[in-house]
Order: C-alpha cells, then structure tokens, then sequence
C-alpha cells in the first residue's frame, strides 16, 4: 500500500470506530429517554451524529473518485440549502430569471471554479459579478414591489448557501508544501472539528446545562464553552493528518470552532427574522431537508480557514 | 431497496413535495384531495407527496386540453400519474364532464382535484367551482381533503416551462364533509375557506402579484 492509501485506511477505520461507539451510545440514550425534554434533546444528539456518517461517507467517496466529487457534493449541499433558503424569502414569480440563473448557472460555474483550482475566479465571481449582475436581473421585469428587499436577500442566500460553503471543496484544493496530495485530510480535519464543536456542545449542555441560550434550546452557555474546549482539544489532537505544528493546529482550531459558533448565531437569527427556526427538522430527513441548520457552522468556518491556510502555509 | 419513480424523485428533488399531515393522516380511506391551482407542478407535486401506497391508488384529475394533447405530455399523465382526463372545453355538449371522476370513484380510487379550475398564480386560491359540490353530494361516503401547496407559482410562474428548485410543503387538513341541506355557494365557500385556512398568515401576508 501506498502512504497515502494506508493514511486513508487509518483514518476511515479510526472514524467508523468514533461514529460506531457515538451511534450505540446515542440509541441507548434515546431508547432511554422518558420525559419530554430529554427525548428532544437525544434526537438532536443523534441528528449530529448522523451527520459524522454522512461525512465518512463523503470522505470515502471523496477519495475514491477524487476532487471532482468532492465539488459534486458541496455542489449538491449548496443546492438544498438555497433551495430551502429562496422558500423563506420574498422572492416571488418576476424574480424567475434570477433564480433560473442563480441554480443552474452560478452553482455549477463556481463549483467548476472550484474543482479546476481557479482561486482568483472563484472568490470574486459570486461577490463581484453576481452581486452586480443580480440586481439587473431582478430589474428587467420592473416589479418594484420590495426590490431592494429581494435583491439584498438573494445577494445573502448566494453568499452563505454558496460562495462560503464552496470554501469547504477549495480547501482539499490548496497546494500546500510537504504536503502534497493530502489535501482531502485538510477539508476532512475542517469537517471534523466543526461537527466536534456541534456534538459536545449539545452533548455537554444535558450535563453542565444552566443558562440555555436565547437563540437554541438545545444548548447552553456552559455546554457550549465545554464543547468549545473539547473541540479545539479535538481539532490539536488531529494536528498528525494536518500540515501544521500542534500549536499551530490548537490556534486554527480555535478559528474554526469560533467561526461555526458565529455563524450559528448569525443562522438562528435569520431563521428567526424569516418566521421558521426549528420547523424543517420536523419531518426525519434531515440532510435534504433542515440542510440549512446543519451547514449553518460550516458556512462560516470554512471561508475562514480557506483563507488562514492558504495566506499562512501557502503564499 | 425500493427505488422512487424517477417523476417523484425529480419533483422531490427540485421542490421538496413535503407533505405534512395537520388534520388527517395518510390512511388508505378513500378521499378526494382538494388544493390550490398556482402552477403547472401542482398536479405533479400533490401526487409526488403522497406515500408511495397511497398514490398507486390515487389519480390527478387533469385537463383534456393541456394532458392530453399527445406527445410526452400525455404519455406521462397517462403511463405514470395514471390521470382522469376531463374535459374541459366540453368540446361534447351533450356529455357531463364529471363522468369520468364519477366512474373512477365507483372504482374506488382516490382523485386530486384542483377546483378552482384553472390556475391562480397568487398564494391564495380563487373561488371555487362547482364540480367539488356536485361529487360531495353523490359520493358522501368519500371524505373531502382540503391541501394546502405553498411556493410553487414561484418554482414555474406562468409562460415558464423550466422549473426552479424552491421547496414546496403540502399542508393536508381536516376533512371537510357536505352537511345535508347545505347550498351549493355556501358549500364552496366553505371548502375554498378550509384551503385558505391551511396557508396560514405568512401566505396572506404575501403581496399578491
């Protein structure tokens, strides 16, 4: 075997043995589960932990076929999210152009972008091109009524569903020194502390849960300060599949697990402001539908470390 | 593992079809579901909802002029939505339109039927036709549901014929039976209302366009 393929067969091993023990601990929580409060909150453990099967699958496959695929899938994420976020709005039928160009030209060119390793194209094309492009869209039918409203709105939804999730694909793009083809392990390290910091918070707020925060029921203040802790603790620990120095990968940690809290503020904000936190979950699909809430750290954590890595380890 | 027919998947694919049950359950019973009119999916989508056991029973009642005018359009309405066709036009005046609904429900399948007539690209439905009255009354053994479907003149506003992905959710409600000296006006009114009532504030707060 080659390094590369025994590094593969290390760390999916080592995964399915996390996830494994993860999902019987998490069925037993639940099939022990008598009030109310506690059956939720084991369905939203157990909804995270799905999650790290659904990212040891996307690992797999993501290495067996290669970086293309890898773009498909956030391609595919950046997909359900928008459409899911676009329902929220009040965009309405005269917008059909705008849409019609942001599903079927915009994801897959900047997913292109992505896969062929266009770094200057792919960072401007939504920010720039489509943020002065849309608003003419969405002119041409001269339907006033809240314009400014709806072009501000799908501006947001192009920038969070797919210009910051598509960082995620980028990073296993970067052409790191002395790192060569790992680049997967680096999107994988990112995936990975962001779910640590969503498990242990949830996991730790039915321990140490005093003070639930305002903006999600299933966490609290000290939850989330001990799976923050854990996390970072976590994402140092993974320092071997990484580029970086220990340290090093402490401090980065510490940029994603800050960047996803942000960014499930800022999400649980909008879902509110919009009229619909928590009522997508409803229904046990969770990676089709509620794709929103799941991507919600990711898509502010990945932006971020895209850019640390490539400005610290790659210049 | 039993795969979905690829029309449901498509339709779930790019409009989510999420039913959600508020004032009945997804049983066998033998039902007429009732919706709002927005779009050229809603046929597709009200059917796509339905659990696959449901819907192999369950037959979308659709326009002669638009279904049924050959090629692929009418392959599908009749290969896989397995559609009553009804004709509206009347192009025979002497033939009662409804014949066709009457005799699929003697066999006892379910139907979709969409009784504004035609389609309203608005949030809310527009008023009712009577067809909804007339089949209450012969077939009072057959509950009424009213459905709710949101988004979809979005998705496929009218003059489009490519849809976009926006996720649509089907509010199924309570059924709605015909009391025994209840007029005809009234009645639809009040099944009309019922739909109204399942879009919630968020549709009436909606500019219409």
């Amino acid at each position: 075997m080659t390094p590369t393929a025994k590094l593969f067969v290390g760390v999916l091993v080592a995964m399915l043995l996390v996830f494994g023990v993860g999902t019987a601990i998490g069925n037993r929580i639940a099939a022990a589960a008598r009030e109310q409060d506690r059956i939720a909150w084991a369905r939203q453990l157990n909804l995270r932990i799905r999650v790290g099967w659904v990212l040891v699958l996307l690992f797999a496959l993501g290495f067996a076929l290669g970086e293309g695929a890898l773009a498909i899938l956030f391609a595919l994420t950046s997909f359900f999210a928008l459409r899911e976020f676009v329902a929220l709005t009040p965009i309405r039928a005269s917008d059909y152009w705008a849409l019609v160009l942001a599903f079927y030209v915009v994801i897959p060119v900047q997913y292109l972008l992505v896969a062929g390793g266009s770094f200057a194209l792919f960072t401007v094309l939504i920010p720039v091109y489509l943020f002065l492009l849309l608003p003419v869209v969405m002119a041409i039918k001269q339907d006033t009524s809240r314009y400014l409203d709806r072009v501000a709105k799908m501006q947001w939804g192009m920038m969070i569903c797919v210009f910051c999730v598509s960082h995620a694909p980028a990073v296993a793009r970067l052409r790191i020194p002395h790192y060569d083809d790992r680049g997967w392990l680096l999107l994988l390290y990112l995936l990975l502390v962001v779910l640590a910091a969503d498990l242990l918070a949830v996991a730790a707020s039915v321990v140490w849960g005093r003070t639930p925060l305002r903006w999600d029921p299933n966490k609290s203040r000290e939850g989330v300060l001990a799976g923050s802790v854990g996390a970072v603790l976590v994402g140092t620990l993974l320092w071997g599949i990484t580029p970086f120095d220990w340290w090093q990968s402490t401090l980065m940690s510490i940029a994603i697990v800050g960047a996803a809290f942000l960014g499930s503020v800022v999400l649980a904000a909008v879902e509110r402001s919009l009229g619909v936190r928590d009522l997508p979950a409803a229904t046990g699909l969770p990676l089709v539908q509620g794709v929103l809430g799941r991507i919600e750290g990711l898509a502010f954590a990945a932006p971020v470390f895209f850019h640390l890595t490539l400005v610290f380890f790659v210049a | 593992v039993k795969f979905l027919p690829p029309l449901v998947f498509l339709a779930r694919l790019l409009v989510g079809a999420y039913p959600r049950w508020v004032g009945c359950a997804p049983t066998a019973t033998q039902r007429i579901y009732f919706a709002n009119h927005s779009s050229h999916m809603d046929t597709l989508v009200l059917w796509a909802s339905l659990p696959g056991e449901l819907r192999a029973n369950t037959r979308p009642v659709a326009a002669r002029d638009y279904w049924g005018r050959g090629g692929i359009r009418q392959k599908i309405a009749e290969e896989e939505l397995n559609v009553v066709l009804i004709d509206r036009a009347r192009a025979d005046s002497t033939a009662d339109p409804l014949d066709p609904l009457r005799a699929a429900l003697a066999h006892g399948f379910s139907l979709i039927i969409f009784p504004e007539g035609t389609r309203t690209p608005q949030p809310l439905p527009g008023p009712f036709k009577s067809g909804l009255y007339h089949l209450a009354r012969e077939f009072p053994q057959v509950e009424l549901i009213p459905v709710y479907l949101d988004n979809l003149h979005r998705s496929m506003p009218k003059g489009t014929f490519l849809p976009v992905p926006i996720i649509s959710t089907l509010r199924f409600g309570a059924p709605v039976a015909l009391t025994p000296d209840e007029a005809k006006e009234q009645f639809l009114e009040r099944a009309r209302a019922a739909v109204v009532a399942l879009a919630g504030e968020r549709q009436a707060l909606e500019p219409t366009e």
